[in-house]
C-alpha cells in the first residue's frame, strides 16, 4: 500500500469533495437538484476551511 | 393530551433488510440491488476513495475502549464508524492494514477519513432504506 502525504488543505479538499457527493446524492430528488446541492455543500465546506484557517491565522497574531 | 393519530405500521423487514444489509457490506450495494445504479456507483466511489485515502495516509482503526465518558465516546464511536464501512473494514483488518495510532497530522487525517467513510456509508444505508420502503423515489 503506497503511503500518501497530504497537506491540510488537500486533505480538507478531498474530504469536502467526497462528503459533498454523498450529501448531494442522498438528499434531493432530481439529478439537477442533487448536483446543485452537492456543489453548494462543497462550497460551504471550502468556505469554512478557508474562513476558519484565516481565523486561526489571525488569532495567533 | 394523547393524540388520536395512529402511527403508520413499520414496513416489513423483508422489504428493506436485504438492501440495508448489502449496503453495509458493499458501499452502494443497496442502491445496486434497488436498481439505482448511478447513485450506487457514486456512493461506492466516494466511500471507497475515502477509505483507501485513509489507509494510504496510515490512519488508525479504532478499538473499543471504555474509561471516562470522552474516551468511551471517542473510541466506541470511532470503532462503530470504522465498522460501518462493512467489507472494506473487515478486509483491511483481516489483511493487516490496521495501523497503530501514531502522531502526525497526516495519520490523524487518515484516521478521520476511515471513520468518515463509514459515516458516509451509514447515510447511504439510510437512503437505501428509504428507497426500499417507498419513502423516497
Amino acid at each position: 500500500m503506497p503511503k500518501m502525504n497530504l497537506s491540510h488543505f488537500e486533505a480538507a479538499l478531498l474530504f469536502a469533495l467526497f462528503s459533498s457527493v454523498v450529501l448531494g446524492v442522498i438528499t434531493k430528488k432530481t439529478d439537477r437538484e442533487r448536483f446543485r446541492y452537492g456543489l453548494r455543500c462543497f462550497l460551504y465546506f471550502m468556505g469554512a476551511v478557508i474562513g476558519l484557517g484565516w481565523l486561526m491565522y489571525l488569532g495567533h497574531g | 393530551m394523547p393524540s388520536n393519530a395512529t402511527k403508520p405500521p413499520a414496513p416489513p423487514i423483508g422489504t428493506w433488510a436485504p438492501a440495508v444489509g448489502l449496503g453495509w457490506l458493499i458501499p452502494g450495494g443497496g442502491h445496486f440491488l434497488l436498481k439505482r445504479n448511478g447513485r450506487g456507483a457514486l456512493m461506492l466511489a466516494s466511500v471507497l476513495c475515502m477509505f483507501l485515502l485513509g489507509l494510504m495516509m496510515r490512519g488508525a482503526m479504532f478499538q473499543p475502549q471504555t474509561g471516562d465518558i470522552l474516551t468511551t465516546i471517542i473510541y466506541c464511536g470511532g470503532f462503530l464508524g470504522d465498522l460501518a464501512s462493512g467489507a472494506l473494514y473487515l478486509l483491511a483488518t483481516w489483511f493487516g492494514y490496521s495501523q497503530q495510532d501514531v502522531a502526525g497530522h497526516v495519520h490523524d487525517y487518515g484516521t478521520k477519513f476511515l471513520v468518515a467513510a463509514g459515516l458516509l456509508n451509514i447515510l447511504a444505508m439510510v437512503d437505501a432504506y428509504e428507497i426500499a420502503t417507498g419513502k423516497k423515489d
